[in-house]
């Protein structure tokens, strides 16, 4: 193999296992690589950054991660990130899992751990849909989009997750497309070191599943779509950051401010002790 | 306020939830999550006010799926971990359970039985989830149960479920009932260095060389735990040795075929049971948990009666003791078995018995069988 085979993530790679599992146009390449390049550039201990997701396309990630990585069930990898996390804080603890499985089985993991301002980072990436399954609708899948369960149009209102973050209490919530590598691969790292309870959502096209019974083309013309319709908006409140089928997407940072963790606020018995003493 | 260590030697008078918390703390847990349930909640108040003085993690979890999956996580870090429940968050920790068993992440799973199905009792007794807890997950799979029987139990057994746990990398459970739970004796709390304590095996080779699932002679894979440079990776889905997902035929023979064996093929070494007057015992009472000790009054009355009853105490009841079972079945004429369910655990001394013996089931249902209960029984089948 000569030097120009080697991919210059590859050391953040497990190459024995490719090819990976993906659709071709799918979005999950490029934000699997923004990731790759943010942690790389984060300076942070590898030996002591691990990846944990439950089930689905975007589940898939840890596995293809060459860092200590935990594939686990369907919408549990926030709790089982919060184990490792608090069991270990010396970790950095990254959930990189998909929208079904962290809003809607996972949904009650996702606001108590935000809640919690447990110190974990979360990437959630939105492509609108169950991909792994064959596209079904889920909680964000916007309204009148057809799916393989709605088949006349979806008639359930969808979650803005940017949103559900914050009124969860996240203390940094950010939106981008698979388009914005540049500010994605950024926002992943200022993530990564920041305290507390990150939520990063990556709009992401799944051109075999979503994309093709909405007639959004292939994965090129879902980057275009991105290209003319997503608006950058900056520090607005995430409720006017609502998405809809074939609308502006708005993305930027939205929430970031700094409270204490669920580790920070730990009792002190010894200083407790101390203070009875006076 | 008096910082109190892990093991408070001495001698306590404390209730069987307590002295698991204690027992917990001792084997050198030091990460409890759980969600408040009838009757299993003191050993989260417990734990709650402990593990601060340990330097551990209390943590009330949203439910119990994000309990057990807590406690998974915890101890894939490195750290030894508990959670504790009853019938209806027992039933939603079946699901990762399985993962615990399919990663083979060491930790233990208390259940203080409750009356079931649904919310049933929460404040009465039962036995009722001894097969949830042989087959509650999908799929094939050994478990470790014990059924602890007193307070003094549930601290020494707790102890052993952990030494169990990490040495054969699974979930372990207690399935004691409301009534070892909340009955309150004498708990006698040995010095810290008397306390019999296994770690899990770490790897011999270094990253790069270790696999995290590669089997030594004994069947069990050594652990490497996150943040160790290892790289480690780890899925629910059937996999091979490195850990990497394997969707064939092959693989899930090997695998599925490795996590039963390493149960069953140290089963010897698994199983633990008291026997009292069995040499020359035409009837056997076999029980566990809270009827046991009822067993026992209404064995040692018989006694006195002249009447040759024996009692068969199972503290291991996953993986069942089949071979005792039989042995038993071989030299006795009844074997009764008292228990507060329906009968479920009746079903298993049937199967071991093949047919050698007679098998009376004495099912109750929310109370505990009284001695006499239990003797009127014996003493009809011996006149029989």
């Amino acid at each position: 193999m000569s030097q120009n085979d080697i991919h210059p993530m590859d050391k953040l790679i497990r190459a024995d296992r490719m090819p990976h599992i993906w659709c071709s146009g799918c979005g999950l390449g490029t934000n699997f690589s923004c990731f790759l390049s943010a942690l790389d550039q984060s300076g942070l201990d590898i030996d002591k950054c691990v990846i944990v997701s439950g089930i689905g396309c975007t589940g898939r990630i840890p596995g293809y991660t060459n860092i200590d990585s935990y594939h686990t069930t369907h919408g549990r990898a926030i709790p089982f990130a919060t184990g490792l996390k608090l069991a270990n804080p010396e970790l950095t603890v990254i959930v990189f899992s998909g929208d079904g499985d962290l809003f809607a089985i996972g949904g009650n993991h996702f606001i108590h751990a935000a809640r919690r301002n447990v110190d974990i980072n979360i990437i959630c990436v939105n492509n609108f849909n169950y991909g792994m399954t064959g596209g079904q609708f889920g909680p964000t899948t916007p309204l009148d989009a057809i799916t393989t369960t709605s088949p006349y149009g979806n008639y359930e209102h969808p979650f803005n997750l940017v949103q559900v973050a914050a009124g969860s209490g996240a203390v940094y919530v950010v939106r981008w497309t698979s388009l914005h590598v540049r500010r994605l691969t950024n926002s992943i790292k200022e993530a990564l070191l920041k305290k507390g309870f990150t939520f990063i959502e990556i709009i992401s096209p799944c051109p075999t599943s979503f994309g093709r019974r909405n007639k959004l083309g292939d994965g090129l013309d879902e980057m275009k779509y991105y290209q003319k319709y997503s608006v950058i908006r900056h520090g607005i409140d995430p409720k006017d950051a609502d998405l809809c089928l074939n609308g502006k997407i708005v993305v930027g940072k939205f929430i970031d401010v700094d409270k204490p963790t669920f580790l920070d606020n730990q009792p002190d018995l010894v200083s407790m002790a101390e203070k009875n003493k006076k | 306020m008096k910082i109190k260590p892990a093991v408070l030697t001495g001698v306590h008078f404390m209730n069987g939830d307590y002295a698991c918390a204690e027992g917990a703390l001792a084997a050198g847990c030091r990460f409890f999550a759980g969600y408040p349930i009838t009757p299993a909640t003191e050993i989260a108040e417990a734990m709650s006010r402990r593990m601060p003085h340990v330097g551990g993690i209390f943590i009330q979890m949203e439910d119990e799926l994000a309990s057990m999956n807590s406690i998974l996580g915890a101890s894939c870090a490195g750290v030894k971990s508990m959670t504790a429940t009853s019938g209806p968050g027992f039933s939603l920790m079946m699901e990762n359970f399985g993962l615990g068993i399919m990663m083979e992440i060491p930790c233990v799973l208390v259940n203080i039985q409750r009356g079931g199905p649904s919310t049933g009792l929460p404040t009465m007794v039962g036995q009722q989830d001894m097969m949830q807890a042989r087959w509650g997950s999908h799929g094939d799979y050994e478990v470790i149960a014990l059924t602890p029987s007193s307070p003094q139990e549930m601290f020494d057994y707790t102890i052993k479920a952990f030494n169990l746990s990490e040495k054969y990398r699974l979930p372990v459970l207690i399935m004691s009932d409301e009534i070892v739970g909340h009955m309150t004796e004498r708990v006698v709390i040995p010095n810290e260095e008397d306390i019999f304590i296994i770690n899990r095996k770490k790897p011999k080779n270094k990253p790069g060389k270790y696999l995290m699932f590669q089997p030594e002679e004994d069947l069990i894979p050594c652990m490497a735990n996150a943040g160790e440079g290892y790289k480690v990776i780890t899925t629910g889905l059937t996999h091979d040795e490195r850990g990497y997902p394997d969707m064939s035929a092959e693989a899930q023979e090997i695998l599925i075929t490795r996590l039963c064996d390493k149960i069953r093929k140290n089963k010897d070494d698994i199983i633990e049971y008291t026997v009292f007057g069995q040499d020359d015992a035409e009837i056997i009472i076999a029980a566990y948990g809270s009827p046991a000790r009822s067993a026992l009054s209404a064995v040692s009355l018989a006694r006195k009666e002249g009447i040759k009853v024996g009692l068969f105490r199972m503290i291991t009841v996953w993986p069942f003791p089949e071979e005792k079972v039989l042995e038993l079945a071989t030299r006795a004429r009844v074997i009764i078995v008292p228990e507060i369910n329906k009968g479920q655990i009746v079903h298993e001394v049937e199967r071991c018995s093949k047919g050698r013996c007679q098998v009376i089931s004495l099912p109750k249902l929310a109370r505990i069988h009284t001695p006499y209960e239990i003797l009127n029984v014996i003493k009809e089948v011996s006149n029989s």
